[in-house]
């Protein structure tokens, strides 16, 4: 297509002059994608972005109908899938898409890890990513408590009651997280607020840094493909990369409209804090893995609360994962860093059999 | 009961003469921290010097002693009243002179007079008030007019319930305390420890299966599986101290204490007037007395298991209104199901359809209005409550089917909303190999056949 | 694949229509259920906590009542002899029949077994064992709010 300025017409030149269409334009056409077999895994990110665009979008729809108090928010929900035109459509959507979202958040950080394209330079990017990952988690977590239904109620009740066996900060944590004690009408109005506001506000600012920075630094290039030389051609990421991109994201809004219409989000029972947890009460399944290993863990483990070892465990895991770019300084000097490829193959089995293992282990064991 | 205690008191002077001179009044045992004094017009709960749990526990014979240590619980005791109370006497002397006759002494108290002897203070209004003012004090007026109580005072029948055969003697606890004999959970057992006896009743016309009916019964069922006390037993029919069964012509005034509806309308039917004349029990007739079942649509009609087959046959007008009653009611429970079907199935498929099922609960109303109103034996009142119960189970069928269809329009949508994606994916598919083909030709960074 | 150098206009113009065509299409039905979504619906609001009531206040005349829904459970609307507007819980308390007024009793009366309640709706007689849950009325012209209260 021709770049020249002035066959793009009048409105094009107007908008130039005032905001500076032709120097972004500029910018944007710099971007080259490498092309060599890993090129695929290139997509997730940007398909995690599609997703959270979606999320924000039917998310401040659902806002327009949703009421945050414990009295009314499921009835508000039950009213919005009942009788708002398409509620179903946009709820179910935002539901399905959190779980897509979270399923390609997962990818896109496990083939950026075996990829190591957290060298340098880009370690702050990855920085950035493990924040963006557990931001998503968060907002996953407080999102899930608001239609205020009975398998969401105490899910946050056991969700919170482990964030209160940590060590020290245990019980101050869980106060701040609950809105008090236990799990109320205080604990569904702070999740709302953290999920709406707090969250999205932080979420910004970090992810304008982290595509910022992935604008700036390109695309990285796989360790054995640049060891073979580097990659033999590059495309440009505008049309022709993002044309694919799109095929992408198209394809995944045609699954979640599939899912929507197949499986529309369920409410269940109105949450009632009388009545006892109900048997085989799980989390979400990204959180799975942790909840199933926790089952796992015997009650003491060298003198300490079983438990305690296990979210510790996790939290210093979480820590591994952050402050990678500086612990492999193998990679970093352009060296084969197998351990730690090795590292990232073991996390990626640890989460999918413990997955499986909480769905399929008896709940009553 | 007590008659084993009859020849107790020559005993008792057998071996107070063996203790001999033990004659000290020893402060009454730790165990039994007695209240009463001699009269019966006692004052508030003291500890008073009564001799004579003194020697009826020492003595070393549990037939003696069985009443002192029951009578630890008995509301009597706790009142301020002792042994004296009743049965008079001295309780300041120990040994055999407190039991002095001119002092009042009357020992175990005959049969026959043992109504009187309650009545002393039980029948007395302004003495009852001091204690409860809201007890009745009829009960002896009552029992005179009861089986029990005629057959005691006209023939002296020696096996008749007195006052102490169902509140024992010396451990009478109110009827609100779960360990006493009447209490509601506890009144059928302490009726059977007589009526449920067969050897004990023979030569009497009544039956000896009650007990065991009214166990299987839904008022029993009732009160010992969900806990309400407000259920009948045998007392709430029979009534208590003036206990006997109902007439034939006023059980639906009994069962209509509760069940006014039914009552209302069976004494405004045809049967009312019939089942009298006829000598049928009333309501007892079809529901049985004291083995009365969970009623059910079953009972209606003309089949095998039903009430109505029992009188009527398919030539008789009133069989011929059963039948019908049966089929309008067979109607609107399976429009209910169908409706609550259509509902279940629309929901199972994700579909909100809670108001719906909610309104359903109109339909079921309807339905148990419509069952009751067979007791007017009359076809147009179960229609009029059939008929509404009808109207709601179609509205909310209808309901049920709008959300099916729905759920239809939801999968049309998605299958024209794929198809219009699909399309997109297509036409971005073949831009993309469009503007891969100029750059391949032309050595450029892309190569054929480049999928995605 | 074709052995053309370049598409000719015919196919290129046909890609582009169809890319033009769809991406419409797209966007119509992208923007079509948000925007029947954003119209709100007949109902107004959700009837947790409150229901207006389809019924005007001057039509509901002294010592009558009547059922109507609160949520998912039924409630009966009473107005007293002497005008007051009262709303209740009509679930009767002792076996969850639907309760109902009574205009000879000046009473809710449940005609399962013969409970009664008072205009306050304390259990006075027959098996109920607690009185019936009041709601709160707000009339506002002739529009009756009944809320759950606090």
């Amino acid at each position: 297509m021709p770049s020249a300025a002035g066959s793009r017409g009048r409105l094009w030149t107007w908008l130039d002059e005032r905001v500076g269409l032709a120097e972004m334009e500029k910018l944007v056409r710099k971007k080259q994608v490498p092309i060599h077999r890993h090129r695929l895994w290139y997509y997730f990110g940007g398909m995690t972005l599609f997703l959270f665009g979606i999320q924000v979008v039917t998310g401040i729809l659902l806002l327009l109908y949703y009421r945050p108090s414990a009295e009314e928010a499921y009835e508000s929900v039950q009213f919005l899938m009942a009788e708002v035109q398409f509620g179903w459509l946009i709820r179910s959507v935002h539901a399905w898409s959190a779980n897509l979202m979270v399923a390609v958040l997962f990818i896109h950080l496990f083939s950026v890890l075996l990829l190591k394209a957290y060298r340098r330079p880009r370690e702050i990017t990855w920085v950035s990513g493990v924040a963006l990952f557990g931001i998503t988690l968060a907002f996953g977590f407080t999102g899930y408590l608001l239609p205020w239904n009975e398998l969401a109620y105490f899910a946050t009740k056991v969700g919170t009651e482990i964030t209160g066996a940590l060590p020290v900060v245990g019980h101050f944590t869980l106060r701040l997280l609950r809105g008090g004690d236990e799990v109320t009408g205080a604990t569904l109005t702070r999740f709302y607020g953290i999920h709406v506001a707090i969250l999205p506000a932080i979420v910004t600012l970090i992810l304008g840094l982290h595509l910022y920075l992935v604008q700036k630094h390109g695309m990285s290039v796989p360790p054995s493909v640049e060891r073979a030389g580097g990659p033999r051609r590059t495309m440009p990421f505008v049309p022709d990369f993002l044309l694919r991109d799109m095929v992408g994201w198209l394809s995944a809004l045609a699954v979640l409209a599939a899912l929507a219409a197949f499986l529309p989000a369920e409410l269940g029972r109105k949450a009632d804090p009388f009545a006892p947890a109900p048997i085989g009460i799980k989390p979400e399944w990204y959180f799975m893995f942790m909840f199933q290993t926790l089952k796992y863990l015997p009650s003491t483990i060298l003198g300490i609360e079983g438990e305690i070892v296990g979210i510790v465990g996790f939290g210093l895991a979480g820590l591994f994962l952050l402050l990678l770019p500086f612990l492999d300084r193998r990679a970093e000097h352009g060296g084969r860093s197998t351990i730690f490829t090795w590292i990232g193959i073991g996390m990626i089995a640890f989460v999918i059999v413990l997955t499986y293992l909480g769905y399929t282990a008896s709940p009553t064991q | 009961m007590q008659r084993w205690l009859t020849p107790l008191g020559p005993m008792c002077l057998l071996f107070a003469a063996t203790l001999g001179g033990a004659a000290t009044a020893t402060p009454p045992p730790a165990q039994t921290p007695t209240t009463g004094a001699s009269q019966p017009a006692a004052g508030p709960p003291t500890t008073p010097k009564e001799s004579c749990s003194a020697c009826h526990l020492e003595i070393g014979d549990d037939r003696l002693a069985a009443p002192v240590k029951a009578y630890a619980d008995d509301i009597h005791r706790a009142k301020g009243f002792g042994c004296v109370a009743c049965h008079g006497g001295d309780a300041n002397e120990a040994g055999l002179e407190a039991m002095d006759p001119a002092k009042g002494y009357i020992g175990k108290p005959a049969r026959a007079q043992i109504p009187q002897l309650c009545g002393r203070c039980h029948a007395d209004a302004r003495f009852m008030k001091r204690y409860n003012p809201s007890l009745r004090v009829d009960q002896v007026t009552e029992y005179a007019a009861s089986a029990h109580g005629r057959k005691l005072l006209a023939q002296n029948d020696p096996k008749v319930a007195t006052c102490v055969s169902c509140h024992p003697a010396h451990a009478i606890r109110p009827p609100s305390d779960p360990a006493s004999s009447v209490h509601p959970l506890r009144v059928a057992q302490t009726c059977a420890t007589c009526h449920g006896d067969a050897a004990y009743m023979t030569g009497r016309s009544l039956p000896t299966n009650q007990l065991q009916q009214y166990t299987q019964s839904v008022h029993w069922l009732a009160m010992s599986e969900k806990g309400d006390l407000s259920a009948p037993t045998c007392n709430d029919c029979h009534g208590n101290h003036g206990a006997a069964p109902p007439g034939v012509s006023w059980v639906g005034n009994v069962c209509g204490q509760c069940h006014t509806v039914m009552s209302e309308l069976y004494a405004k039917s045809v049967h009312a007037t019939a089942f009298p004349r006829m000598g049928v029990p009333g309501c007892a007739a079809c529901h049985d007395n004291h083995a009365i079942k969970r009623a059910a649509v079953t009972m209606v009609g003309l089949a095998q298991e039903t009430v109505c087959a029992n009188c009527h046959s398919k030539d008789d007008v009133g069989g011929k209104a059963a039948a019908e009653m049966r089929g309008v009611l067979d109607a609107l429970g399976a429009e209910h199901a169908r409706a609550a079907a259509t509902l279940a199935r629309a929901e199972h498929a994700g579909m909100e359809v809670s108001q719906a099922r909610v309104d359903l609960i109109g339909a079921n109303d309807a339905l148990v209005k419509a069952r009751v109103a067979v007791h007017a034996a009359s076809v147009s009142a179960v229609k009029k409550e059939a008929d509404v119960g009808l109207g709601i189970a179609a509205k909310a069928y209808e309901r049920g089917l709008r959300a099916l269809e729905e759920l239809k329009f939801r999968r049309q949508g998605l299958g024209v909303s794929l198809v219009i994606i699909l399309a997109l994916i297509a036409g971005l598919i073949l831009k993309i190999r469009q503007l891969d083909r100029p750059r391949r030709h032309a050595g450029g960074s892309v190569t054929p056949n480049e999928e995605a | 694949m074709e052995s053309t150098l370049e598409p000719g206009p015919s196919r290129r113009s046909f890609i582009d229509w169809l890319l033009g065509t769809s991406a419409a299409a797209f966007i119509v039905s992208v923007l079509y259920p948000v925007s029947r979504y954003l119209v709100p619906p007949p109902a107004g609001e959700s009837s947790a906590a409150s229901v207006t009531l389809p019924i005007r206040a001057e039509d509901v005349k002294p010592n009558t009542g009547q059922i109507f829904k609160f949520g998912s459970k039924p409630a009966i609307l009473v107005r007293t002899a002497a005008g007051e507007l009262r709303a209740f819980s009509a679930v009767c308390t002792h076996l969850n029949c639907t309760v109902q007024y009574r205009p000879d009793l000046a009473e809710i009366w449940c005609a399962c077994h013969n409970g009664h309640f008072d205009l306050k709706g304390q259990n006075v007689s027959g098996p109920p064992p607690r009185p019936l849950d009041a709601y709160v009325i707000n009339v506002r012209g002739s529009q009756i709010v009944v809320s759950k209260g606090t």
